[in-house]
């Protein structure tokens, strides 16, 4: 269902983590990212996921929100487990004609599923406690030293901007075009590849046609409120540092530390 | 000088063939020359394709004319270094409410306008948090907006219009989507915007909206066929019935009981109906 | 012809915190050819309802019968649905796609399996009923069409499938008066030839009242009323409660009456007003 999809959306809030600058919060998910490809045993992962839940505790966004995010997800993360669970060579646990099941394979497909699910609840939290807006303007100022050599950065945060606030829309669309194609009889679920392909064409023309519109009747919008691109633009929100992302900034110093010496033990 | 002002203006869209040579063109609007006052209220009607839009989307410099003039608070739409600022006072609100909004949040979307007029930080917060008060939606301000309802979509559209200060607001079919109690509340939002003294136009499909304006102009083919009080206009039936549109209902049922037009109210219409039902009881008992 | 829904319950998705009740306990039966005009307040189960009817979603629990055949239960012919119940969506233009007008009209009958030499004859048929010139409009793409013409095409879509029952969901919304009073004699004349079972839900009183042999309200996933128009208006305050409201010449007779004494009226159109009126006149 669409309103399961807990990835980009933002849940209002004023906690600690609500309050840090975008840009930590950016910085520290791509770094929590890494750590966790860092994590090589049982004791690591234990403190990634501690740390994460400390997190969430601080964030207030309640866990059963976060998890929902997951459950869109699951298929991807059920197959990565599957996939190493048979794929890796090792010491023999259980044997089906063509199919083993080592345990270095267990413990690895046991890790890369831990590992997946901190990655899309670290990911998910970010754009949690971060408003779009803030999130999109702290990509664009990060990505400013970049445009020196070229590399539009405002325009690839306002393009992101205007992404996120239009997934929803795009996806209600998509769901009522399906509805209204099959009530026309259209069947999406049965026969080959190549027929199932050929009865998308009714809901994807549709759609195009529906974002082209969509996509001219906004920039007709944007012009009439005086959008002329980066240059002379203010913000309502100015983002800026503050002590809390100095301790943030520590926090995530020590976190990744303690992972490094965990690779040890 | 009229706040707006426009002169003969025409506007031709050519259609070009697979060469680039021009093939067929069509006159979306044909020597319109119109005053908008400041202050007025003025409704704009007509059939679908008979101009309104394009009309609309010319008086802010979206368009620009083939021939003839716009003129906003003395600027030419066609003078590249006024734009922003003609369109800094002329905003404008859209048919699709879901099209026009930008940023997900709703305090975001409305400081959008200005944000790029460049104005300072703690001022859009306060024009941001006044236009959310001015349409009721303050409560809402940091709610995503794709959760709110049609209605309540078109009332922020409304505040990131008020938040620029324009002195002037077209709205164009703002209504035309939206429930019962939707259109409602957005008249209500347009009646109280004119009454402070914003410069209101309306295009619009229902009569009964067209009919709370000062002036209507009544536009077919791309001319303007009518251009006067809601009473004048709807007091000539055939007119309205030639230009494609109904009549409100109160004035259908004056029309139809045979009143004149000055009776323009339902006390007027009532005090008529009891003297016409007294004047047939006095002349049955003589 | 007979559609029969027993106690329909629909929970959008039900485990997770932000479920949300639709339909809450919607019993109704239509028997024999008609028109029920469908209102409610925005959310309130309208649309949900319509979707139930077509087997596009599927109850939480509750039944629904089509002519005494449960389409509810485990294996259910959804063609066979579909041959039988046509469903309008809201803005249907908007679901055009088909490189000329009488292609997109045939991918209904297409997708139901019918015969290609019968495809034709049931596309002329199905632009012709909706009012549109066959000749002229067959070869063009839809996409060139006015906005009200499109809708009309949009709607020859669902009715070259030739259901018995047809259900139009806001099918004037959006469209300017002219294009708005083609579409309900378009609705009329289609009921009246074709003698269907006709749903429609609208936000326009006065359309209701002027088409509706039966009027069902829908308030909070649940019937509130159900009655004809003339029961279903007389109910001022419950409307009222629930953000509905009388057509506006039913508004208007109100008005004059609460400022007339011994006048009363029922009226729900102009017509009917100025005949109350006249009559109140003549004494």
């Amino acid at each position: 269902m669409i309103r399961d999809i807990t990835l980009g959306q933002y849940y209002p809030g004023n906690s600690v983590i609500h309050r840090l600058d975008a840009r930590t919060k950016i910085i520290a998910t791509l770094l929590y990212i890494v750590v966790l490809f860092m994590v090589k045993n049982f004791w690591g992962f234990l403190i990634a996921a501690a740390f994460m839940f400390a997190i969430i505790e601080f964030s207030r966004v309640p866990v059963r929100f976060i998890f929902r995010g997951l459950t869109a997800v699951f298929l991807i993360i059920a197959f990565t487990f599957v996939i190493n669970l048979f794929m890796v060579d090792g010491r023999v646990l259980w044997e089906w004609k063509f199919l083993s099941i080592t345990y270095e394979g267990v413990s690895r497909a046991f890790f890369m599923a831990v590992r997946l699910v901190l990655l899309i609840i670290g990911s998910s939290l970010m754009t949690l406690t971060t408003k779009p807006i803030e999130l999109t303007d702290g990509l664009e100022k990060l990505l400013k030293p970049f445009s020196k050599i070229g590399l539009p950065s405002h325009e690839i945060a306002l393009m992101m901007t205007i992404a996120l606030r239009f997934i929803p829309t795009l996806m209600e669309e998509t769901d009522k075009i399906i509805k209204a194609q099959q009530a026309r009889g259209a069947d999406f679920e049965s026969g080959n590849l190549l027929y199932r392909a050929k009865a998308l064409i009714p809901i994807l023309i549709p759609l195009f046609i529906n974002s082209f519109r969509i996509a001219q009747d906004l920039a007709l919008a944007m012009e009439a409120r005086c959008y002329h691109g980066g240059s002379g633009r203010t913000r309502m929100n100015e983002i800026k540092f503050h002590r809390g992302d100095v301790i943030a900034a520590l926090l995530m110093a020590v976190f990744t530390g303690i992972i490094v010496l965990s690779r040890s033990l | 000088m009229a706040f707006i002002s426009v002169r003969d203006l025409t506007l031709e869209f050519t259609k070009y063939d697979e060469e680039g040579r021009a093939e067929s063109s069509n006159k979306a609007l044909d020597t319109i020359s119109l005053d908008i006052e400041k202050g007025s209220f003025t409704a704009v009607v007509g059939m679908n394709g008979s101009g309104k839009s394009t009309l609309a989307k010319c008086l802010n410099g979206l368009l620009l004319p083939t021939e003839g003039s716009v003129n906003v608070d003395g600027m030419d739409t066609s003078d590249d270094s006024h734009i922003w600022d003609i369109r800094s006072k002329v905003g404008m609100v859209f048919q699709n409410p879901d099209n026009q909004i930008v940023s997900s949040i709703v305090e975001d979307d409305v400081a959008f306008g200005p944000e790029n007029l460049g104005i300072e930080p703690a001022e859009i917060c306060r024009r941001v948090d006044d236009a959310l008060r001015k349409v009721g939606m303050y409560e809402k301000k940091d709610k995503p907006a794709h959760m709110l309802s049609g209605g309540q979509k078109q009332r922020i559209a409304i505040a990131g219009a008020v938040a620029m200060r324009p002195d002037c607001i077209i709205f164009d079919e703002p209504t035309a989507m939206l429930d019962p109690s939707g259109r409602g509340k957005v008249m209500e939002i347009i009646k109280e915007l004119n009454a402070e003294g914003i410069t209101c136009i309306l295009i619009t499909h229902f009569m009964e909206e067209a009919a709370e304006s000062d002036r209507i102009i009544a536009l077919k083919d791309g001319r303007i066929a009518s251009d006067s009080s809601p009473i004048d206009l709807f007091s000539d039936a055939r007119l309205i019935e030639e230009l494609g549109l109904e009549l409100p209902p109160a004035i259908e049922l004056r029309e139809r009981l045979g009143m004149d037009k000055c009776v323009s109210n339902i006390e007027d219409m009532a005090d008529e109906i009891r003297g016409r039902a007294q004047q047939g009881r006095n002349s049955f008992s003589e | 012809m007979r559609i029969e829904a027993r106690n329909l319950k629909y929970t959008y998705s039900p485990d997770m915190p932000g479920s949300a009740t639709a339909l809450d306990g919607v019993s109704f039966c239509v028997d024999g050819a008609g028109i029920v005009g469908i209102i409610g307040h925005t959310g309130s189960g309208k649309s949900t309802l319509l979707q139930h009817l077509n087997g596009l979603i599927a109850p939480t629990s509750g039944d629904i019968f089509i002519d005494g055949e449960c389409i509810t239960g485990g294996k259910r012919n959804l063609t066979d649905i579909r041959r039988k119940i046509g469903l309008v969506f809201q803005y249907p233009e908007y679901q055009l796609f088909e490189e000329s007008v009488a292609a997109d009209v045939a991918f209904g009958p297409k997708n139901l399996g019918v015969k290609s030499d019968e495809i034709e004859d049931r596309v002329r048929r199905a632009i012709e009923v909706v009012g549109l010139d066959y000749e002229d409009v067959k070869d063009k793409s839809p996409f060139e069409l006015s906005g009200g013409m499109k809708r009309r095409a949009a709607i020859a879509g669902v009715i070259a499938m030739e259901p018995e029952v047809l259900m139009l969901d806001e099918p004037t919304a959006g469209l300017d008066p002219a294009a708005h009073r083609d579409i309900l004699a378009m609705i009329k004349r289609m009921q009246r030839e074709m003698e269907m079972i006709i749903l429609f839900v609208s936000h326009n009183m006065a359309d209701i009242a002027e088409l509706s042999d039966r009027v069902i309200v829908m308030s909070e996933g649940k019937i509130a009323m159900d009655g004809t128009p003339r029961e279903v208006f007389a109910e001022r305050e419950r409307l009222t409660e629930m953000g509905l409201s009388l057509p506006l010449a039913g508004k208007l007779g109100l008005e004059i009456s609460e400022r007339l004494k011994d006048f009363a009226t029922e009226a729900l159109s102009i017509d009917e007003l100025a005949g109350d009126i006249e009559r109140y006149i003549k004494g």
